[in-house]
């Protein structure tokens, strides 16, 4: 069983490929799947029938959760299988001659539903409850692709959803359910529970959450709207989907769980009466129907009213009958369908009203489809009849014996009975007769093409079946009482065509006799097609809630999203000053350990930094503002130095630094003043809030410094970064090496703004081209090679006997910049300090382990040399001083921090952890080299890549883009 | 644990300037009042290092500061460099396109606000229900029935023969719009 699972999968994923290939006659291939399945099935038999040793195969999937995928043939299982298999196999070969289209589509809708009837194949045998559960859904979304198929017409979508929506909605409360049984039973296993039988409130809470899956999945009162509206769907898939397979999902669910729980409180109420009330309520409208397939289709809601009425009502003998009634309908209703789809094909519509005598043209079809309506009002000898027939006798049995239940289910049958042969009727008359008009005249005959006889093979087996069945009872019966004894230890009776002149037999042909009376009359008075009774159906209900949703989650985003940047950023600090404040009320500290003072240059730097920090944020002009802000972070490399934070000082004095040429090179872009639209508004609230969250910050210092009651942790640092990671520098090998997973976070949020500036400047592209414009002369001589560079007019050129005259080239791209704006100085300086400050960087980067410095640094001191010649020879400079492209180093170093994190991985070590080699040098003497390096390394690469990437991207780029704006003639 | 209130002013009055600027509409003043709230914050890790000692090197007598919050804080610092070149990017881009700084409030949440009040209809992009009553899975396709001629149309015909694909050119105008090739 598991491997024929296996196989529907890898089928439903070759058969698409199959489809493209052959065309529709893969179809018949696909069938052969489920045909196996079927065969399979039926070589069970004699083990099925042996209730002590069914067939059971388990396969243990997540064992921490105790998932196993077990299958399980018992009676039911093997029931509902070969109903599964068997029409699924019937039709897919019923495919291969309706859909004339082999393209993609088709070759999808062939995967989607061989996968379909796999997932139905899972659904029936499988013996963990979670199992189920998962083939449920699996069917549901199957069917939602099965029922869209026709994906360009809105009402298909449109019905597919809703199927989709009411059957998960079902799915995921009956999933709570399961979830609750499993949970108080303990156990997943449905042979298990069964045995078990648990009982008990919470019990009985999860028995109604399986039923609501039940109702929405076997389409019950209330959820009954979503299967006439998934007639969307293409004809084959109503005949298996909606007359076999999944709306018997759940009567089999009830079915299943019958024998345990039918006596529970919930389950009688529940289900007879949704049972009863769909019954009548599908019959009637079906009498109301014109086009041939919603009349089936009610008539299935009818009759999955009656199903659960019968499967649902827990006594042996109804369970017997009700099985049999789940056969017969698979049967008869597939063939209905199948033959609707042959008219359709044929005369490319369903419409009563345009379909007049087929029935002498197409006697074939004709009788078969009489043998199935007959099979479904319960006429003798079909399948239905005998189904019926005992169905009525055990209602009537029981009620017989005083249960108010029985009576309320015999009469909602028998009434039920007269609709069901009422629209019977009206199917026959509807698709065969030949018809009247309004006037009275006959309408013309419908010219009938004669479809291939494999078109037709389908529903003339499926008529076939439906007769061998009701003549073949005895052994049906025999065959179901194997579940029907499970219910309890009354005799279940039996199924036999003749039972002798009982009152059942009477009212089943009582029926019979005043349903066609119905039909007769609501032909005769017209009353089909009269207005609806009710100005209100379900599926507005369903169109309501849907409705209500949607201006829910308008109204939810309107409400919170309000658009306004001041006013989420004040949302923020607001809820920050609330949670903050009431914890700290709660944590008031007992005692305070302040000082005013640790040292006295504290005292010296507070004044600056505050008055600089106020006066920045009212400043008025852009570089005024920047200016004082750059004030307090000089502050902060004061506090940091004299604080025994060397590393801190100096990396916050070169970031001061190039966040203040980042501004520089935007904010010349912009006005100096801040124009008056800029100006604040709502001072004082904010004012309040500003001052608030500054109290609460301070006090969480106070509080949370107050608090301490423990050694911190880095106590053991310097020992640990001198053991583990080589280095004296505890700040650096706690960054590369002790907390390297930090700094690792903090590589991926420099890219991710590197990029992000990069993509906001240069928008469309962001290839660079600068480092390709090179024009320096090539040689291979040394002896050139020494020679200085001298302007030319070509651009630098080696110094010759010619050009001895030229000026010195101290920039390789100092011709670019305009003379007015050169300076000599600049680039003299520029020339002779750019290596050497790289020289600089470099040591930082290696000495950081033992010494101040590392990645961090030397990457920023390499930027600023990159600063530097860019501000004094320009764009061109640039892409002469950085010859690759920023991306690349940025690139490159995360790749290098990656791997330094995960090569120790290989040879058996913790991520990130560092290995050392020492070397005797001679020259040199002792050498050490640390693994964390690096990673190192890679910091610096990546810290250089942003500056690269914030100078050629607010450099650079905004220098090409402004020339180009001047070029059009634009003044900004 | 032994702090300095000096440190914790200062942190305070940034914090609040920070705060304050971070409020406002111009985007360049919400730069400004994001390194305030940086430099803040760094305070505060500077705080909660405790009285200051010497340098964390290891082999280092006396009193040394704690190295864990330098480490945070070194990290933070050229974060805080990263995400402000970003908003400077953001602040030459916002120029770029309209000449100006500021943030206004976002178009599209404020046509949803508006879209509360309007129609029902509107929400439901496929309320158009016309092909709802089509009484046939071949709307708007062009089919051919399925059909053979019978043995008593010819005598040499069988009739199981399987003639089903219909003239492809017959079928051409399919429903997906007839964009096949």
């Amino acid at each position: 069983m598991l491997l024929l699972l296996a196989v529907f999968l890898a089928g439903s994923v070759i058969l698409p490929f199959l489809v493209r290939w052959l065309g529709a006659q893969a179809f018949v291939l696909g069938a052969l799947i489920p045909a196996a399945a079927f065969v399979h099935t039926l070589v069970q038999t004699p083990q099925v029938m042996d209730a002590r040793d069914a067939p059971f195969e388990s396969y243990s999937w997540i064992p921490q959760l105790g998932l196993n995928l077990s299958m399980r043939m018992d009676v039911l299982g093997w029931v509902l299988t070969l109903i599964v298999t068997g029409v699924g196999a019937l039709v897919l070969l019923y495919c291969r001659w309706y859909f004339f289209d082999d393209g993609r589509e088709v070759g999808q809708f062939a995967g989607v539903l061989l996968g379909f009837a796999g997932a139905m194949y899972g659904l029936v045998l499988t013996d963990d409850l979670v199992m189920l559960v998962m083939f449920w859904e699996l069917t549901s979304i199957l069917s939602y692709l099965l029922i869209g198929h026709y994906r360009r017409r809105a009402a298909s979508r449109r019905a597919a959803l809703q199927a989709l929506l009411v059957t998960t909605l079902g799915g995921l409360v009956m999933f709570v359910g399961v979830i609750l049984l499993v949970i108080e039973a303990g156990t997943a296993s449905i042979q298990e529970l069964l045995a078990l039988a648990p009982t008990g409130p919470l019990i009985d809470a999860a028995v109604v959450m399986l039923l609501i899956g039940a109702i929405t999945k076997s389409a019950l009162f209330p959820f009954h709207f979503w299967l006439p509206g998934a007639m969307a769907a293409p004809t084959p898939v109503s005949a298996y989907l909606h007359a076999a397979a999944m709306v018997k999902a759940g009567i089999y669910l009830i079915a299943r769980f019958a024998p345990i729980f039918a006596m529970s409180a919930p389950w009688r109420p529940i289900v007879i009466t949704l049972g009863v009330l769909t019954l009548l309520l599908g019959g009637i409208q079906a009498l109301r129907e014109t086009d041939l397939k919603r009349i089936l289709a009610f008539g299935t809601v009818s009759q999955l009213g009656f199903f659960a009425v019968a499967v649902g009502y827990g006594t042996p003998a109804a369970a017997l009958a009700g099985l049999a009634l789940v056969i017969g309908h698979a049967l008869f209703k597939s063939a209905l369908f199948l033959i609707v789809g042959v008219i359709d094909r044929q005369l490319s519509t369903r419409d009563i009203d345009e379909l007049s005598g087929l029935g002498r043209q197409a006697t074939v079809m004709a009788t078969a489809a009489f043998i199935s309506i007959a099979s479904m009002m319960g006429v003798a000898p079909t399948i239905g009849y005998v189904a019926k027939e005992s169905t009525l006798a055990a209602l009537l049995e029981d009620a017989q014996h005083g249960s108010v239940w029985g009576w309320v289910a015999l009469i909602g049958a028998t009434i039920g009975a007269v609709l069901t042969a009422a629209y019977g009727c009206r199917f026959l008359w509807g698709a065969f007769w030949r018809k009247r008009d309004r006037d009275g005249t006959a309408m013309p005959e419908t010219a009938w093409p004669d479809p291939p006889v494999g078109f037709l093979s389908a529903p003339i087996i499926l008529a076939g079946l439906t007769i061998a069945a009701g003549i073949g009872a005895p052994a049906v019966d025999a065959a179901l009482q194997g579940y029907a004894t499970s219910l309890g230890p009354e005799a279940p009776g039996h199924l036999a065509l003749w039972h002798g002149l009982e009152p059942a037999l009477l009212l089943s042909v009582g029926a019979i006799a005043a349903g066609i009376g119905v039909f007769v009359l609501s032909i005769r008075t017209r009353w089909d097609r009269r207005r609806r009774m009710l100005p209100f159906t379900a599926a507005d209900a369903y169109y309501l809630v849907m409705r209500g949703v949607d201006r829910l989650s308008v109204l939810t985003t309107s409400l919170t999203q309000r658009g306004s940047l001041p006013l989420y950023v004040g949302t923020i600090f607001v809820v920050l000053l609330a949670a903050e404040a009431t914890a700290l009320v709660a944590a008031l500290p007992e005692r305070l350990a302040l000082s005013a003072w640790h040292t006295p240059v504290q005292i010296v730097v507070a004044p600056v930094m505050a008055v600089a920090g106020i006066v920045a944020v009212r400043a008025r002009k852009r570089y005024t503002g920047v200016v004082l802000v750059s004030v307090t972070g000089l502050g902060m490399v004061v506090l940091f130095a004299t604080s025994g934070a060397p590393d801190l000082a100096l990396t916050q004095i070169l970031v001061e630094t190039v966040t203040m040429v980042t501004f520089a090179l935007v904010l010349r872009r912009l006005p100096s003043r801040m124009g008056e639209h800029n100006a604040s508004v709502g001072r004082i609230p904010r004012a309040v809030l500003a001052v608030g969250v500054g109290v609460v910050m301070a006090s969480v210092a106070i509080v949370a410094t107050q608090a301490r009651m423990f050694d911190p942790i880095s106590l053991d640092f310097p020992q640990l970064a001198y053991d583990l990671g080589h280095g004296k520098n505890v700040v650096n090998v706690a960054l590369v090496d002790l907390r390297g997973w930090d700094t690792m976070g903090e590589l991926s949020v420099l890219v991710l703004a590197a990029t992000g500036v990069a993509s906001l400047v240069f928008v469309t592209h962001r290839a660079d081209l600068l480092s390709a414009t090179r024009d320096l002369p090539e040689t291979t001589r040394r002896s050139t090679a020494r020679r200085p560079l001298v302007e030319t007019d070509q651009g630098p050129r080696f110094q010759t006997t010619e050009n001895r005259g030229a000026p010195r080239a101290w920039l390789v791209s100092g011709q670019q910049v305009k003379a007015e704006n050169r300076s000599l100085l600049l680039e003299v300086i520029v020339r002779v300090l750019f290596h050497t400050i790289i020289l600089v960087s470099i040591y930082l980067l290696f000495a950081g382990h033992n010494l101040p410095g590392g990645g961090f640094a030397g990457g920023l001191v390499a930027g600023m040399a990159l600063v530097m010649r860019y501000i004094a020879g320009g764009r061109w400079e640039l892409g002469a001083a950085a010859p690759t492209d920023a991306g690349r180093l940025l690139g490159a170093g995360l790749v290098l921090a990656v791997g330094a994190a995960f090569v120790p991985l290989f040879f058996g070590m913790a991520p990130l952890q560092s290995a050392v080699w020492e070397a005797e040098v001679p020259l040199l003497g002792h050498l050490e080299f640390v693994s964390s390096t690096i990673f190192d390394v890679g910091v610096y690469l990546t810290v250089i890549g942003l500056v690269l990437d914030v100078l050629r991207s607010l450099g650079a780029e905004v220098d090409r883009q402004a020339l180009e704006t001047r070029g059009r003639g634009v003044t900004t | 644990m032994d702090v300095s209130l000096t440190l914790i002013v200062i942190m305070a009055v940034l914090f609040a300037a920070g705060v304050y600027a971070m409020m406002e509409r111009s985007l360049t003043r919400v730069l400004i009042g994001f390194l305030l709230l940086g430099n803040a914050t760094n305070l505060l890790l500077l705080i909660v290092m405790g009285v200051p000692g010497t340098a964390p090197f290891y082999g280092e007598e006396g009193k040394v500061s704690d190295p864990l919050p330098q480490a945070l804080t070194l990290t933070a610092i050229v974060i805080t460099f990263a995400v402000s070149a970003f908003l400077l990017a953001l602040i030459y881009r916002s120029w770029q396109l309209g000449q100006a700084d500021t943030v206004e409030d976002d178009l599209g949440d404020i046509a949803v606000r508006e879209r509360t009040d309007a129609e029902e209809e509107l929400f439901d992009d496929e309320s158009s229900r016309e092909d709802e009553d089509a009484t046939t899975d071949f709307v708007g396709v062009s089919t051919a029935p399925i059909t053979v001629l019978h043995m008593r149309d010819h005598p040499s015909i069988d009739d199981d023969a399987p003639v089903d694909l219909p003239d492809r050119s017959a079928a051409e105008p399919d429903d997906d719009g007839g964009d096949r090739s």
